[in-house]
């Protein structure tokens, strides 16, 4: 498969980075060809195999539902962001 | 390993280290120093030894924290624009733990952005360079972390390996490097790439002062319920392969290996079998899959990871940006290196609808079959012996250019991370231009110390 322009721009808002017109054309043919190496496991026969998405047979790993005291504190973290007031992120309007 | 005691002090240790990392600054190992806090910790070790108090295992030993280890004496960079912000303010349980034993941190190494990348050059910071020849690089992506190592300004260094980013670079400059079991260290505190390959580990100069820095790291750790039990308990002595048999991967001997390097390989076996193991090889053709599948699997898990990075809550957030639409994209935009996201889009990519089931789902099962050749080679054999990357360090540049190309290098390392075994590279031998070539050992899961045991015996009987 060859990847399109409008590929790009479809992926570009699927992973909410705004790409300036200089950047699509390499990374058409960047993308491109990484699909194409990749689709080199169409050769491979996986009917009737189980897919592994990680690789220790763990299932739930279960805890007390313990409240504990995180080792940042608040403000801490609120000092991270950009604008915050009365302890809280302030995002611009959304709806 | 030099520990600080009675007759060694940790400040003359750390002032040492500081000094050896000035007189190699144009390497460019590092992102940021820790000098005062360093000097501050080391003569705090200093009192408590004059004073007989007990000192950890690690008492005033310098190392080098690769920058995507969380620890609040300093930014957290990730080597990313996104991060070059952040004053963590959380401490990773891997540095908390090596910290406790007293080993002290000069300063953040080096890495290639997020942790993509094989030489170190996708650092928003510049590139690091290789130990042996400043025209190439370091490797990646703990380039910095190797270098430093390499060079003689630390002892050891931690990095993270997703796909090989310890062992090549440790390969690159001639070291030891150490990718351990999946879940051996926690991953708390450590900026995520691909959650389901990530393993946190360390580079240092023998078998021993791995093991004794894994030793310290390994363990479970409630913060990160992927962690087993600690499993790192035994002297490395003890710690003997059972079969003394070793598998030669066949499949990586020609095509795309330089003959250099496949030369190094068979007389690392041939050096196995002076040390009285038996060398075979095995054909695995599954493995030369193994890179397509990982170029599936690790973005689509990067480009959920990376979705966190939003310009709200911490890091980089771009100038100019009225809307929540314009601040997400321009930010990612900004923040982000250009490998950063081609791996996020390529990851959208193989999991966006239509794509999953050719993409997602079909490396996913590949990767059962990987697994699955794995467990029938450990039936037979202690471990699989190939090499660590397909050729000696290259030239800076040489593949910035082609993504792809890049990826190449990953061919042989990303194959422990995607079934979760463990592998340890060392020092093999040079190429006739005198750059490091590197082997490793893979075996099943949590035979690292045997892995170690081999390695080091291999070692002393050459």
């Amino acid at each position: 498969m060859a990847i399109t322009t409008e590929d790009v721009l479809h992926l570009a808002v699927l992973s909410n980075i705004s790409l300036d017109e200089k950047q699509i054309e390499p990374l058409k043919k960047d993308l491109d060809n990484i699909v194409n190496y990749i689709s080199q496991l169409d050769e491979l026969d996986t009917e009737g195999i189980e897919p592994t998405y990680q690789c220790f047979d763990m299932q739930n790993v279960w805890r007390e539902d313990i409240i504990e005291e995180f080792e940042a504190d608040r403000e801490d973290l609120l000092s991270l962001t950009v604008e915050n007031e009365d302890h809280q992120i302030k995002v611009p309007k959304v709806l | 390993m030099i520990i600080a005691d009675k007759n060694t002090k940790a400040v003359d240790l750390v002032r040492a280290a500081l000094d050896r990392a000035k007189e190699c600054e144009d390497y460019h190992c590092f992102i940021s120093m820790n000098e005062a806090r360093a000097l501050e910790r080391a003569r705090e070790i200093d009192e408590r030894i004059a004073k007989g108090e007990k000192v950890g295992r690690l008492a005033g030993v310098p190392y080098a924290l690769k920058d995507n280890y969380l620890s609040p004496d300093g930014v957290t960079t990730a080597a990313a624009r996104m991060l070059d912000n952040f004053p963590s303010p959380i401490t990773a349980t891997a540095v908390a733990r090596v910290e406790a034993e007293g080993a002290i941190m000069i300063g953040r190494a080096n890495l290639d952005a997020f942790a993509h990348g094989s030489s170190t050059e996708n650092s928003y910071f510049g590139p690091t360079l290789n130990s042996y020849d400043k025209s190439r690089v370091a490797g990646g992506s703990s380039g910095g972390s190797a270098a430093a190592v390499a060079l003689d300004i630390v002892q050891f260094a931690l990095g993270s390996d997703t796909g090989g980013s310890i062992r090549q670079p440790a390969s690159y400059n001639g070291i030891w490097g150490m990718k351990p079991t999946y879940g051996t260290v926690s991953r708390y505190g450590v900026v995520a790439m691909a959650s389901s390959l990530d393993a946190m580990g360390c580079l240092a100069k023998s078998a021993d002062d791995i093991n004794l820095v894994m030793s310290i790291m390994a363990g479970k750790d409630p913060k990160d319920s992927t962690t087993i039990d600690d499993f790192w308990t035994r002297e490395l002595e003890d710690a003997k392969p059972k079969k003394k048999k070793i598998g030669i991967i066949s499949d990586f001997l020609k095509d795309g290996i330089d003959p250099e390097v496949s030369k190094t390989v068979l007389d690392y076996a041939k050096k196995m079998e002076k040390a009285g193991y038996t060398v075979e090889e095995i054909s695995m053709p599954i493995m030369r899959y193994g890179l397509a599948i990982y170029y599936i699997i690790q973005p689509a898990e990067v480009a959920s990871n990376l979705s966190r990075y939003d310009g709200i809550r911490y890091g980089h957030r771009a100038s100019d940006t009225t809307d929540l639409d314009s601040i997400y994209g321009k930010t990612r935009d900004e923040g982000f290196m250009p490998e950063n996201k081609r791996r996020i889009m390529i990851g959208n990519f193989v999991l966006s609808s239509g794509f999953y089931d050719a993409y997602y789902l079909k490396a996913q099962k590949a990767r059962t079959l990987l697994v699955n050749a794995y467990n029938e080679a450990f039936e037979k054999y202690d471990a699989l012996l190939c090499a660590v990357a397909p050729a000696p360090p290259f030239k800076l540049g040489e593949k910035t250019d082609d993504p792809l190309q890049m990826y190449m290098e990953d061919m042989l390392s990303v194959l422990a991370n995607l079934a979760g075994v463990p592998s340890v590279a060392t020092p093999a031998g040079k190429s006739k231009s005198g750059l490091p070539i590197g082997v490793q050992l893979i075996g099943p899961r949590q035979s690292d110390q045997v892995l170690l045991n081999i390695a080091k015996n291999v070692e002393e009987a050459a």
